[in-house]
């Protein structure tokens, strides 16, 4: 049976949820050979096993750490032309889909991105348009090279040997061009990471600034939070944290959406959600529309009450 | 100093965007306008070329006739010229094959920096400058929050996650800009008026050198299989806030649907 190259990212020596997915969809297309690219290997090595990598594989090169993305599309190449995947899984990432692209290029290959499925027959669901329209599509030429969201599917334990091989690779000179020469870490925010959540609670122009209230109840149900880009624009939270056109894009399972009125920019965002919470004093909020459940009201009276409630629950 | 700018003309995202047929993108479908995301490209371009004597910024799109409107816009935000790739085989194309013509294209313009938006506002593949600089073999420093050119090297500051990132890369370079790069300015009057005037070259894929079969809906490395629209989604319930009544129904929500 063929062999599927997962790019793995462990942070620590820490799988995260999205690496796992991979290697549960790998299983449909062949067997998961995992690749690890950094350090972390070893570590990673066990969780990895457990959730079906028949083989680790892992190259820790320094060009990693010093030069932006061309280093690791370098090594995947090298690993490519070895191992003659079937395909070649990445997470779809900032830096996942540079590396899928210039990977894409050295092996003549189509490429697919945002994948949100892969089905048995390596053919992909990508949402497209706002999450209008679903399209499946196929590559037809080379070794597919897909990057898949997070949030695709359910990882699965599989046990597989998942035996780590340390794998050297040369690169190039002209991979080196983009120079890493600082990396100024960002505090962890302690909560889920936002596009592999399973829970989002985002505020908006309606919290006033006062993200509160938000947080306490993304706490209160283990959640990730967001913002609106009228909120981020306010200054009110960072950026990283605007899920919309030009933020992230989130598809939780359920999605709780605190003082946003949902202007297309937004709902572009989050409208593939599979449960949606909105709660606006306004009832004209075109946010309305999209919710399963609807609450004309002040978030700052709601959120903290039903946060209280929760908490109220659990004893 | 000379630099690219690569722009896209694409459906305006607040209108009805749809497939034809043969599935690609009906670009009639929906009035079309330079991809929101380029502008901030634009905007650092000119920001470059504001605090020198010696830039030229040029604006590039591949695109059907239409995609001249975003060389328009360019020019009228302040860019001194404009290339307009227009080939019909084009139509139908995948990130490889654009890519492989816009690379064929920068050779031929030879700037010193190409900036592109981070993505485009239809594809949003995010891929296109990286699959450039890899068929250049140039470095790309891409999403960058920040740009800056100091002498013959240009730098970034890419926002990540969990760090931001100090990038630097010698000219010649593909660099991209984010929404968070700063706000894109509004064509004044007069440079509404200055755009008429400024040159607008066509290019076709000969003029490139690049094999019209090598491009297009059949030489396309993935195919669709099927579009489907997404049935819009049925409003649920909504209930007014009075004397706890919102916050049942949320707590309730929740249980049945097991999120707590």
């Amino acid at each position: 049976m063929s062999e599927v190259l997962v790019v793995t990212d462990p942070v620590n020596g820490t799988v995260g949820k999205p690496a796992l997915e991979l290697l549960t969809l790998a299983q449909r297309l062949g067997q998961p050979v995992a690749v690890v690219l950094g350090d972390g290997a070893e570590a990673a090595g066990p969780t990895l096993a457990e959730y079906g990598a028949t083989r680790v594989i892992s190259i820790n090169d320094p060009a990693f750490t010093e030069s932006l993305v061309a280093p690791k599309a370098e090594a995947l190449a090298q690993v490519a032309a070895s191992v003659s995947p079937a395909a070649i899984l990445i997470s779809s990432t900032p830096e996942g889909k540079e590396v899928a692209g210039r990977l894409a290029v050295k092996l003549g290959s189509g490429l697919i991105t945002d994948a949100t499925e892969i089905s048995e027959d390596g053919s992909t669901v990508q949402s497209v348009f706002a999450g209008n329209w679903t399209v499946r599509a196929s590559v037809i030429r080379g070794i597919p090279v897909i990057t898949v969201k997070p949030n695709a599917v359910t990882p699965q334990s599989s046990p597989a040997p998942g035996a780590v091989e340390q794998v050297t690779v040369s690169i190039s000179e002209s991979a080196k061009g983009a120079r890493l020469v600082k990396s100024e870490p960002k505090q962890a925010s302690g909560r889920p990471e936002l596009t592999e959540a399973a829970i989002v609670v985002a505020g908006g122009r309606g919290t006033a600034g006062d993200f509160g209230p938000v947080e306490a109840l993304a706490d209160a149900l283990g959640a990730a939070v967001g913002a609106s880009r009228a909120a981020v624009d306010s200054g009110w939270y960072p950026h990283a944290y605007q899920i919309g056109q030009t933020g992230k894009t989130v598809s939780p399972q359920l999605y709780i959406a605190a003082g946003i009125s949902g202007a297309i920019q937004h709902r572009a965002g989050m409208q593939t959600s599979k449960a949606i919470v909105a709660v606006n004093k306004d009832p004209e909020a075109p946010i309305f529309a999209l919710a399963d459940l609807g609450i004309v009201g002040d978030l700052r009276t709601v959120l903290p009450a039903a946060t209280e409630e929760i908490a109220r629950r659990k004893d | 100093m000379k630099i690219l700018v690569l722009v896209k003309h694409v459906p305006d995202a607040t209108g009805e965007r749809r497939f034809a047929a043969d599935g690609t993108l009906d670009r009639s479908s929906s009035d079309g306008l330079l991809s929101e995301l380029d502008e901030y490209a634009i905007e650092q371009a000119l920001q470059i070329a504001d605090q020198r004597d010696d830039v030229e910024v040029v604006a590039l799109t591949l695109g059907p006739h239409d995609a001249a409107d975003a060389i328009k816009r360019a020019l009228q935000m302040g860019a001194s010229a404009g290339i307009h790739i227009n080939d019909d085989a084009m139509h139908g194309s995948d990130a490889l094959a654009t890519s492989a013509v816009l690379a064929a294209a920068v050779t031929k313009a030879e700037p010193d920096l190409v900036i592109c938006g981070m993505a485009s506002t239809d594809g949003v593949m995010g891929v296109i400058p990286a699959m450039i600089a890899e068929r250049l073999g140039w470095p790309a420093a891409t999403l960058g929050a920040t740009l800056s050119v100091t002498g013959s090297t240009v730098t970034i500051r890419r926002d990540a996650d969990s760090a931001s990132l100090t990038v630097e890369a010698d000219l010649p370079a593909m660099v991209s800009v984010t929404d968070q790069s700063g706000e894109a300015r509004y064509p004044s009057m007069k440079g509404i008026l200055a755009a008429k005037k400024k040159p607008v070259e066509t290019w076709r894929l000969a003029d490139l050198g690049i094999d019209p079969a090598t491009v297009g809906l059949e030489a396309a490395g993935t195919k669709v299989l099927q579009t489907t629209p997404r049935p819009p989604r049925e409003s649920g319930k909504v209930i007014t806030d009075e004397g706890g009544s919102g916050v049942a129904a949320l707590t309730d929500f929740l249980a049945t649907g097991k999120y707590i």
